[in-house]
């Protein structure tokens, strides 16, 4: 690992230093953690007397449990939808952004603030205009003749959850995506020009391809965020409802373990949420290691 | 621009002004909710033009607040949203720039391991863990308090990576002069690095300060005294009035106050937001 070529000779100081970061770490992390593994190689009985030690009994329910594997199912159905949405209308915006001179500046100013709005008010937003009483989104829909209820459509309330979510998430995408652009080699671009090129080709064979790196981390992140940072929406505007439909892996361990007061089995949902998160971090790093040494 | 093409200007223009409408539609249609009484929202749809009610409700809502669903004034919630952004936003700070100089700064036994655990944290967010985090708040009888909204979201591995990163680009010779010239660890800290940091402390209290301001989960957990509530939290009680139809207008007048400070600061501080935000996520 890194560090400088002198160093300071103290002993006790650095340990000093460390010691805030790491005892709040130990404390609320890595404890907390421990013990979610713990948890989910118990089971306690009902009124909570007697826990005993059932091995790997939690997992093995939980993965031949349709109810999770359908949490399964829609969570992956709910972060593909949001990660597409989310990154292709981002794309476009800063595509056209990055033809501005001028007014680029106003534009993306315009374009950047919802990254400050909490995902709870994003749902809250979108609740609200697809409400089947009052919504104008549900008033629109009606007209044409849809019959909008997201309370008993599970179909339905996927899709609202999904637009609330990607809405928040364009504008963190739409920024990554034109500090992609602005480092694509000009030359490139007036090179194929001067060939023939027209503006879709160049971009299609040109400005996309080189794009891939920013497209690859950014999907990352979008499905990271799609799987955990989307809580706060799951909870308001539908509760994982109606029938399950939009009850994702991280809002059933809630539901589970808070609500339901079943510690085991929402401990081991916990674990294989913490092996997903490694997963997509390690990934994540990789990727940053490849890219700093181009 | 590499050619002239007008039509394809003219489409890139109301690429953008679509993007923008649409982006913005949703917080015009809250904005104009918070401005009718509430019995506009008995005859149908919900209006589309702002009504003259609007002083009325934020009044209302900031300094009084809503009786029946049990919250506080929104300005209570306001301030409590603001103290658990700002200790946030400063501890996270503080412990990762400390921490950062001891890995680059010095030579220790278990330096890689401490380095480890720290990144660990990045792996572990609050969702996943809630239940023994939950726990070991309660045994140490941290919750209703300002300790507990924010001592277990304190630890940040992203900013102790990015210090560290930063840290490692600072020329050998700034320490060795220093240290020639007699400076010790702290002075050094103190006088050279931290100077040196001031950028990037202000890109990165930005992003900080939006993580603390829209945490959801954890403060819903924590607090069950309404004294304690914030504001981002305590639009989920607003919302869930057993069986009747929420006060529409009432909700979106919270909706937008609980929005409006962390947009402010991403719309003002533009340049340093951008800069934390590409640089906290590399």
């Amino acid at each position: 690992m890194q560090t400088k070529r002198a160093v300071f000779p103290n002993r006790g100081l650095p340990y000093a230093l460390l010691a805030p970061q790491l005892i709040v770490t130990i404390v609320f992390f890595l404890w907390p953690a421990f013990q979610a593994a713990m948890f989910s190689f118990e089971r306690t009985d009902p009124f909570g007397f007697r826990t005993t030690f059932v091995w790997f009994q939690n997992y093995e329910r939980l993965l031949s449990d349709p109810g999770y594997l359908n949490s399964a199912s829609q969570t992956a159905i709910f972060a593909t939808s949001v990660t597409l949405l989310s990154m292709s209308v981002a794309l476009l915006l800063a595509v056209s952004v990055n033809r501005l001179l001028r007014s680029s500046r106003i534009y993306t100013t315009l374009l950047v603030w919802p990254y400050a709005v909490a995902p709870v008010v994003a749902g809250v937003l979108w609740w609200f205009m697809f409400n089947p009483t009052v919504g104008i989104l549900a008033y629109m829909l009606e007209f044409f003749g849809v019959r909008w209820n997201y309370r008993s459509n599970g179909d339905q309330a996927m899709i609202m959850v999904v637009l609330a979510a990607s809405w928040k998430q364009i504008s963190y995408n739409f920024l990554f995506f034109v500090a992609g652009l602005q480092s694509v080699p000009r030359s490139l671009i007036e090179a194929a020009a001067i060939d023939g090129a027209g503006p879709f080709k160049r971009f299609w064979t040109i400005t996309f391809p080189l794009l891939s790196p920013t497209t690859f981390f950014l999907m990352i992140i979008n499905i990271n965020y799609a799987m955990f940072d989307t809580f706060g929406i799951i909870d308001a505007v539908t509760s994982g409802g109606p029938n399950q439909a939009t009850n994702i892996l991280v809002y059933k361990v809630y539901a589970d373990g808070v609500l339901g007061l079943n510690i085991g089995s929402s401990s081991a949902q916990s674990v294989l949420l913490m092996v997903i998160v490694m997963f997509l971090t390690f990934i994540q790093f990789r990727f940053v290691e490849r890219r700093v040494n181009y | 621009m590499v050619e002239n093409r007008p039509f394809l200007d003219f489409l890139t223009h109301v690429v953008l002004i679509l993007g923008v409408a649409v982006v913005a539609f949703p917080v015009y249609i809250a904005f104009v909710a918070s401005t009718h009484p509430s019995s506009t929202f008995l005859r149908g749809a919900a209006p589309l033009l702002p009504g003259n009610a609007g002083w009325e409700v934020y009044r209302n809502m900031l300094f009084e607040g809503v009786s029946t669903s049990g919250t506080p004034p929104l300005a209570r919630m306001m301030w409590n949203s603001l103290v658990m952004a700002v200790i946030i936003t400063v501890g996270k700070i503080v412990i990762s720039i400390i921490s950062a100089y001891a890995i680059v700064y010095f030579r220790f036994p278990f330096r890689a391991l401490a380095f480890w655990m720290i990144f660990v944290t990045l792996m572990l967010p609050v969702e996943v863990r809630i239940i023994p985090t939950f726990q070991i708040a309660a045994n140490l009888s941290l919750l209703n308090s300002y300790a507990g909204l924010t001592l277990p979201l304190i630890a940040s591995a992203t900013a102790t990576f990015l210090f560290r990163q930063f840290f490692l680009t600072i020329p050998e010779e700034l320490m060795e002069a220093a240290r020639v010239d007699g400076a010790g660890a702290m002075k050094f800290f103190k006088d050279i690095l931290l100077p040196l940091s001031r950028t990037n402390i202000a890109a990165l209290s930005v992003i900080l300060f939006i993580y603390g301001w829209v945490q959801y989960l954890w403060p819903l957990l924590v607090t069950t005294d309404p004294q304690y509530y914030t504001i981002v939290m305590g639009i989920k009680r607003l919302t869930a009035v057993a069986d009747a139809e929420p006060q529409w207008n009432l909700v979106m007048a919270t909706v937008i106050l609980a929005m409006l400070p962390p947009v402010l600061v991403v719309i003002f501080m533009q340049r340093l937001f951008v800069k934390g935000l590409v640089e906290t996520e590399k």
